[in-house]
């Protein structure tokens, strides 16, 4: 990975009081020129993948050589990850917030000279509305952006992560400093607890609510208290806290810093997924820098408060993001969860009170004791206040990070937000919640007959799934009553093209491979599960086998030790609810309708379509294509083992399953 | 990758205190500077931390990060979340598996390769992605990523 940008040189002195904080902050504000243009170039994980850093580089070449150092220098600041990552690298204007996508080095002299030097538009790197070809100038006036609101990723894509003056700058610590002098613990609890903030990371259980429960275990036996930050971000699909550690680091300390001072903690730890260095190599930049500044450490702000983060590299077991798994592996032993009670705001790290939250969870807590916890409250629908951060990924037009309030419906973040499924008109299916979540369809196939009486009458009956779950509010409740759940965030749209046994099979398998293995139910019973889709995607089994298949899922579900399994039978279990027919498909007729499942597909190459370029012959492992150049190519249909390889190099797609 | 001088070994237990919590973060460390953990580097990092040797096998063997045995001069880390599986993450690291001659999670025979899977590099915008020695590639095909494992080779 490249490197971001090398690391500010820091102020060295301590703010020893919260005046000292406010004057420092004032004068970081006023050190800066109103009228420098501010060039942002995003370097996220996505974008840094796609090239930004080499465009960034570009870019100071070409100011440099423009010689616009005598006038105003631009300031080129590597930030975050903006979210629109299909449409990487961005540079985008600020303040203005003019967009340019899809930049490569080679267009940084037409930006200096267009742009910078002329004041006019670069048409071409602008992004175009798909519907109506228009382009669009402005982030804040492109679909994907509008339909947002940005709360916790507000600073993200502004500020530069590795440098604390400009999070300070944008309002970062200022919560802290606050509350540190003006709120009692008891008055922090308390606003979290009437935010209604719910827990980011899966469960949704009620944050203010724990912090209560480990204040009252810790007034019962008083000594050390432990504050975790969980960035296990295990769910394939989810990169919500990667983004967030990456992007602003300084608002996970910032939440976690006050949660201590409520708790009385002075250790904390940030637990983060060892396959995110730069989001190790952020939080650690900002620790050293808080640090350095007195905002972390002994004596906070002159307060006497003293509470100090470490982090810890998770070594890749997706069970560690359960919490108990967790603090296990924080401790230097085996990730194997724990039975609960007692709860870790009872018996926590070292058999202390701990308080874990996911770290987008900390994020909030600045912002709801900043604006106060009716304001929080206000935002999102009641039992699910705020916003959330979704990763909005698969078969739609535009993927990456997307916040929005809670209760916004399933089909206006697919659509409105991501654009829709490309080339087709409805997706199929959206699986949220990761391998603990489910599949909610486009709409219900079999809708129950006294639903289906309610709607013609134009009435929804109460606590029963809309019709059409296009419409289904995308709340924690919600969501449950689908038979999914909200988790950490992943949202994987799924089109035509996408098979649900196969998808249900896929996330068996990843289970069944990241499952400790210390309780039976899951440990043997997962493995049972999978043999029964394995069978199916073979084309085997009988209608019976689906009921059974339910059944053992079910009993996986009430015996677990932990919520790995608990919620392992999800993805099967809906995809059995609103997709039967598909099963059905594959166990009676022997048909993947998707052309997914290999054991059920054949492939033929179409002779109208084929140009004869010989790609697929030349990749065949087969070596199963036969055909001379530029004449129609045939696939030796026996020798052929599925592999798919000449459908991804077909250049004209004429390789067609059936 | 190896990048400077190695680290000896007892430098890198000098990094941290005699604590047992310290046993995944040190077997990290040491499984970032030689490529893999060996047997004599587990029975050091137990007289360093007072952990029985049975419990740090116990952990070496429980996470996936850890490897016992060497690991290829190169790495490729093949993305199987859940979007790359949808895109075609699967034929990318059957594709790889031909091309090597290894099965994932091997190593060639010369040590010049690793195959390994992940389970989500949670860079899903740019699936199918696949990670060799630490660079990413995005929207990644088979003939692209033959093309740069020949250039390695």
């Amino acid at each position: 990975m490249a490197k971001a940008s090398t690391t500010p040189k820091m102020d060295d002195f301590r703010l020893g009081s919260v005046s000292d904080f406010a004057a420092y902050r004032d004068s970081l504000v006023a050190a800066r020129d109103p009228n420098q243009p501010v060039i942002v170039v995003c370097h996220g994980t996505g974008c840094q993948a796609n090239g930004s850093p080499k465009v960034s580089e570009a870019l100071q070449k070409g100011i440099a050589a423009a010689g616009l150092e005598a006038r105003v220098v631009p300031l080129i600041k590597n930030t975050g990850c903006h979210g629109f990552c299909s449409r990487g690298p961005l540079v985008i204007f600020q303040p203005a917030g003019l967009f340019y996508q899809r930049v490569k080095p080679g267009d940084a002299e037409d930006i200096v000279n267009t742009t910078l030097i002329g004041g006019k538009v670069v048409e071409r790197l602008l992004y175009h509305d798909p519907h109506t070809g228009e382009p669009i100038p402005y982030d804040h006036d492109i679909p994907f952006y509008r339909h947002q609101q940005r709360i916790i990723l507000k600073n993200i894509g502004k500020i530069d992560p590795t440098d604390i003056r400009d999070t300070i700058a944008a309002g970062g610590y200022q919560a802290m400093a606050q509350t540190l002098t003006t709120m009692t613990p008891d008055e922090i609890i308390s606003t979290v607890e009437t935010s209604g903030l719910r827990g980011r990371g899966g469960g949704g259980f009620p944050t203010g609510f724990k912090w209560r429960r480990a204040r009252e275990y810790t007034i019962l036996s008083p000594g050390q208290v432990y504050i975790v930050g969980n960035g296990d971000e295990g769910d394939p699909g989810a990169f919500m806290d990667r983004t967030l550690m990456e992007g602003d680091p300084h608002a996970i300390l910032e939440g976690m810093i006050i949660g201590a001072f409520a708790l009385g903690a002075s250790q904390g730890y940030i637990y983060v997924r060892m396959e995110y260095p730069l989001a190790v190599r952020h939080l650690g930049i900002a620790i050293d820098q808080a640090r350095g500044l007195g905002l972390l450490g002994e004596n906070i702000l002159g307060t006497g408060f003293d509470f100090d983060i470490h982090i810890n590299r998770g070594a890749g077991a997706f069970v560690c993001g359960e919490e108990t798994a967790l603090l296990a592996s924080i401790e230097g032993r085996v990730g194997e969860p724990n039975i609960r009670p007692p709860y870790p705001a009872q018996e926590g790290l070292w058999g202390r009170p701990t308080i874990i939250n996911n770290v987008e969870t900390w994020a909030n807590v600045p912002h709801i004791l900043e604006k106060g916890a009716a304001w929080y409250a206000g935002l999102g629908v009641s039992h699910s206040t705020g916003t959330k951060i979704f990763s909005l990924v698969g078969r739609v037009q535009n993927t990456g990070l997307v916040e929005v309030p809670m209760g916004v419906t399933l089909g206006h973040i697919v659509e409105e937000i991501g654009g829709g499924v490309p080339g087709q008109e409805k997706f199929k299916a959206v699986q949220t919640g990761g391998p603990s979540g489910g599949l909610i369809p486009y709409e219900l196939k079999e809708v129950p007959p006294e639903e289906l009486q309610l709607a013609r009458l134009g009435l929804k009956s109460r606590g029963s799934l809309p019709v059409e779950l296009k419409e289904l509010p995308v709340d924690f409740d919600s969501l449950l009553q689908a038979g999914s759940i909200m988790g950490s965030g992943g949202m994987i749209v799924m089109d035509n093209h996408d098979c649900v046994v196969d998808v249900a099979r896929y996330f068996l398998r990843f289970l069944q491979e990241e499952s400790c293995g210390k309780c039976l139910p899951c440990r043997l019973g997962l493995t049972a599960m999978a043999e029964f889709l394995d069978r199916f995607s073979k084309g085997q089994g009988t209608p019976g086998d689906i009921d059974e298949l339910q059944s053992l899922a079910q009993a996986i579900v009430d015996g677990s030790l932990c919520g790995l399994g608990g919620t392992a039978p999800n993805p099967v279990l809906t995809s059995i609810r609103y997709f039967r027919d598909e099963y059905l498909a594959h166990i009676v007729d022997h048909k993947c309708p998707a052309g997914v499942c290999r054991d059920l597909i054949t492939f033929s190459i179409e002779p109208e379509t084929c140009n004869g370029c010989g790609l697929c012959a030349k990749n065949c492992p087969q070596a199963c294509i036969t055909g001379k150049k530029k004449k129609p190519h045939a696939i030796d249909e026996k020798a052929c083992v599925r592999c798919g390889v000449c459908r991804d190099v077909c250049p004209v797609d004429a390789v067609l399953v059936v | 990758m190896m990048k400077g001088p190695r680290p000896d070994i007892d430098s890198i237990l000098e990094r941290y205190p005699r604590h047992p919590q310290h046993l995944i973060s040190l077997l990290q460390d040491v499984q970032a500077a030689f490529n893999y953990i060996s047997p004599d580097h587990i029975n050091l990092i137990c007289d360093h931390l007072g952990v029985p040797i049975t419990k740090a096998w116990s952990v070496a063997t429980f996470f996936r990060s850890f490897s016992l045995e060497p690991r290829g001069e190169h790495e490729i880390k093949v993305c199987l979340g859940t979007v790359c599986h949808l895109k075609g993450g699967e034929r990318l690291v059957e594709g790889c598996e031909r091309d090597l001659g290894v099965k994932r999670g091997g190593s060639t025979e010369d040590l010049r390769f690793s195959l390994d899977t992940v389970n989500c590099l949670g860079a899903c915008a740019l699936a199918p992605v696949v990670v060799v020695d630490d660079q990413y590639l995005p929207n990644t095909t088979h003939p692209r990523l033959s093309k740069l494992i020949k250039k390695l080779e």
